[in-house]
């Protein structure tokens, strides 16, 4: 099982910028823990969130031919508390691009509400630590992406419908 | 359009409070940026693309910080020290930083203290007065 926090995205535009969703559910054990009473999204999952949406945007930049890992946290700023029921539209912007690294900036909204700013680096592993070898299971982007297949159903078949229009 | 020395090190210090999340009067030009700064090697990348974001210029990594790849030749590096030829090599690519002190000893643990603020200034001042 993978550890998947959001939903699905809704835009991607490919080496430039997407946005996911992710539905907050009382569904979700640990909200019963964090906190008794009154249930809130742990901070660090969102900074996850982000870095899924973020980290699939970039590696799909450099088409999944990299190992991409969370390096650096560069900003993450909350403004509200997120809770059950909300649904968190989450937008990132790829702001530099190397052959080493990616640095995005990101937004995480519910309605017109902003509730964090979360801007990331990304490391291409292979190109930091040349020959250093990693256990593949550790990476993302190897065999099973059919995960993220099913995140990006929805703009891939809205792609796949555009260029049948053209 | 010309700008100051002053300025120069005033929006280094802005970048480096920000990449590496220290105090601004932490940020001297003699701090080193792995010694005194606690940089890691992802905060070099950090600090490059927040550079050229703020002077607006392209900075090829490795002229900014270029000791980075000299490691692994063994011509260059004997023993856990630079030799002449790593020396000169090193002098070449960092023509604007001051390397008489570590020329006495090259050993390469001290080679993250080269990397100093004032080393970045120097380089972002060449770079704006070349362009």
């Amino acid at each position: 099982m993978r550890w998947i926090w959001i939903d699905k995205f809704i835009e991607f535009e490919s080496g430039r910028r997407a946005v996911a969703l992710k539905n907050v559910t009382l569904a979700e054990e640990h909200l019963h823990d964090h906190f008794p009473g009154y249930p809130i999204m742990p901070e660090s999952l969102c900074i996850e969130a982000m870095a899924q949406t973020a980290g699939i945007l970039v590696g799909e930049a450099a088409k999944f031919q990299e190992k991409v890992i969370l390096a650096k946290i560069k900003k993450a700023v909350f403004f509200d508390c997120i809770k059950p029921g909300d649904t968190l539209k989450l937008e990132a912007v790829i702001e530099s691009f190397a052959p080493e690294a990616a640095g995005t900036a990101g937004k995480v909204t519910c309605g017109e509400k902003l509730l964090a700013e979360i801007d990331l680096m990304f490391s291409h592993i292979d190109q930091n630590l040349a020959g250093k070898e990693f256990p593949e299971e550790n990476f993302v982007f190897n065999t099973g992406t059919s995960v993220f297949e099913s995140l990006l159903r929805d703009v891939l078949s809205r792609a796949g419908q555009k260029a049948e229009q053209t | 359009m010309a700008v100051s020395r002053d300025e120069i090190v005033q929006k280094v210090q802005e970048v480096l409070v920000d990449a590496l999340g220290v105090d601004d009067d932490e940020v001297t030009i003699e701090a080193t940026l792995m010694g005194d700064l606690g940089a890691e090697s992802i905060d070099f990348l950090d600090i490059v693309f927040r550079l050229e974001k703020t002077f607006s210029m392209k900075i090829p990594r490795e002229e900014l910080f270029p000791a980075e790849n000299l490691m692994t030749d063994s011509e260059l590096i004997h023993n856990g020290k630079l030799t002449e030829k790593g020396l000169a090599e090193l002098r070449q690519r960092m023509p604007h930083t001051d390397l008489s002190e570590f020329e006495k000893d090259p050993d390469i643990n001290k080679l993250g203290d080269l990397f100093t603020v004032g080393a970045i200034v120097n380089y972002v001042e060449n770079k704006l007065n070349a362009a």
